[in-house]
């Protein structure tokens, strides 16, 4: 028997906020978290721009013996967890400790911990490192730390997949309580990407914008890198129902696909399965969708061909929809983004509130769909989507439904 | 080796062709470079001479750099020394 499996807790912290409350107002006013970035070299970057979360003191939540293990990702998430299992109201003991597990996408893990310790050793000459180098930098880390603080002792490990990242976590840890595998799965994702090295890699690509990023915009000209987690907890429906929890949305549909085709530029066709896929696995049809939360990066490829794709699924309901991109405010957050993209989607659900594309200037008629341009839009939608392609031609699309 | 000789060997080595099976008047399209292909050019060509090439992928040919063909390359790039060393 196949399970529904809804959402009951969510936290996160990103550019535009240190958690969920914070986040959405930020979005509801279309506010801007990308800025100068604060990081140490940064007059050696072309690059200088990032959705960096600012003011951020790890000693205000972490104690010494926990900043030792914990690599900024991990601490973001850690954050991000404590506010989801606070909405939630779950403790995990006993038999539910077993049969819930953590999930979590990130494409860099501790690349701050990596950038940190290479320059000690190259640069500075040091011949010694901490003794927790490694268990501070491992890409599951974060999901390692969830599981032990929170007791989480079921299916529990790291997703990387670049940018659907989260996606494809979130997808998993769905399945996995549809089936029956799990009761309650904790997930998302989370990036810290912002130091010299993770920018100066991207620099290379010559895809990353100067200013801003202006998804579907004539005038965009690249992506703006993010930071930060956005965590969740998907739970078996009865379970939830019996125990009385707020319950905020259903995770309705997932799917994904491959491209097959090239490591960087976006196919039309490998989007539109995972978005027909998806739809078709949450048995809806594609005029109930009323939002779409786009993966809409700014570059020039992506924009064009996501609409292109959203195009061909949806046919003339296309023009009915409304498809924004929300890395305008907070950057791509990489293997986080998704997570926290979903709070957009979570938004339009509960509050009728529609996130908009923030930074457009002028219509792309390769973009010729309602993006929501600059202002949020107070909307009724009962079903959403999100979208993630990811270098590498792999691509994730969530459906969510008003419960 | 002449800046002209050295930004032919860099295309003719992204395009897998002779050096001298280049023409001054190829465009990028003509000689097969793709995308990728350029950016890494580009990169080959900061290496070389030493210099920041104004590029950005999402819009090629919009940039101060003028990619139009090996000749306009060429002239670019001759430029961009003249402005930076």
């Amino acid at each position: 028997m196949m399970r529904r499996v809804v959402i009951t807790g969510a936290g996160t912290i990103n550019a535009l906020g240190a958690d969920v409350p914070q986040t959405l107002d930020a979005m509801k006013e279309g506010r801007c978290g990308i800025g100068r970035l604060d990081i140490r070299d940064v007059d050696r970057l072309a690059i200088q721009i990032g959705g960096q979360v600012k003011g951020y003191d790890e000693q205000a939540h972490f104690n010494r013996q926990q900043i030792a293990l914990y690599d900024r990702f991990t601490q973001f998430t850690l954050l991000a967890a404590r506010q989801a299992m606070a909405q939630s109201g779950l403790t995990f003991t006993g038999a539910l400790a077993d049969r819930s597990g953590v999930i979590l996408g990130t494409s860099g893990g501790g690349l701050n911990t990596q950038d940190e310790n290479y320059r000690a050793v190259y640069e500075e000459g040091k011949n010694r490192v901490h003794p927790f180098i490694v268990p501070k930098l491992m890409n599951n880390a974060a999901v390692s730390q969830v599981s032990m603080e929170w007791n989480l002792r079921g299916p529990s490990f790291t997703v990387a997949t670049a940018c659907a990242s989260s996606n494809h976590a979130m997808g998993q840890a769905f399945n996995m309580v549809r089936c029956g595998m799990a009761t309650v799965m904790v997930t998302g994702g989370s990036e810290s990407m912002l130091c010299f090295g993770g920018i100066k890699a991207w620099e290379g690509l010559r895809v990353m914008s100067k200013d801003a990023c202006r998804p579907f915009s004539a005038t965009r000209n690249g992506m703006v890198q993010g930071e930060g987690a956005g965590v969740f907890v998907f739970e078996d429906y009865e379970h939830a129902k019996a125990r009385g929890a707020d319950i905020l949305c259903e995770v309705a549909g997932f799917a994904m696909s491959s491209d097959a085709s090239d490591i960087v530029m976006p196919s039309k066709q490998g989007a539109a399965r995972a978005i027909a896929g998806a739809l078709k696995d949450a048995k809806l049809a594609p005029d109930m969708v009323g939002y779409i939360n786009a993966h809409g990066t700014g570059t020039a490829a992506n924009d064009k061909t996501e609409c292109a794709a959203v195009a061909d699924v949806f046919g003339a309901h296309a023009d009915q929809l409304m498809i924004s991109s929300t890395k305008s405010m907070h950057g791509h957050l990489i293997g986080g983004t998704g997570a926290v993209e979903l709070l957009a989607c979570i938004m339009a659900l509960r509050d009728g509130v529609i996130a908009p594309t923030i930074g457009y200037e002028e219509p792309d008629p390769e973009c010729a769909l309602d993006v929501v341009p600059n202002i949020a839009r107070d909307a009724s939608v009962d079903v959403v989507l999100s979208n993630a392609f990811a270098f590498g031609g792999l691509n994730a699309v969530i459906a969510l439904r008003k419960i | 080796m002449s800046t002209q000789d050295k930004i032919i060997a860099i295309l003719a080595q992204q395009a897998i062709l002779e050096p001298s099976d280049l023409a001054l008047d190829n465009s990028l399209d003509d000689l097969g470079i793709d995308s990728m292909a350029l950016v890494e050019s580009i990169f080959a060509i900061e290496e070389a001479f030493d210099i920041t090439v104004p590029f950005n992928a999402n819009a090629p040919h919009e940039a101060a750099f003028d990619i139009s063909s090996v000749a306009s390359i060429i002239a670019a790039v001759d430029k961009l020394i003249a402005e930076q060393h």
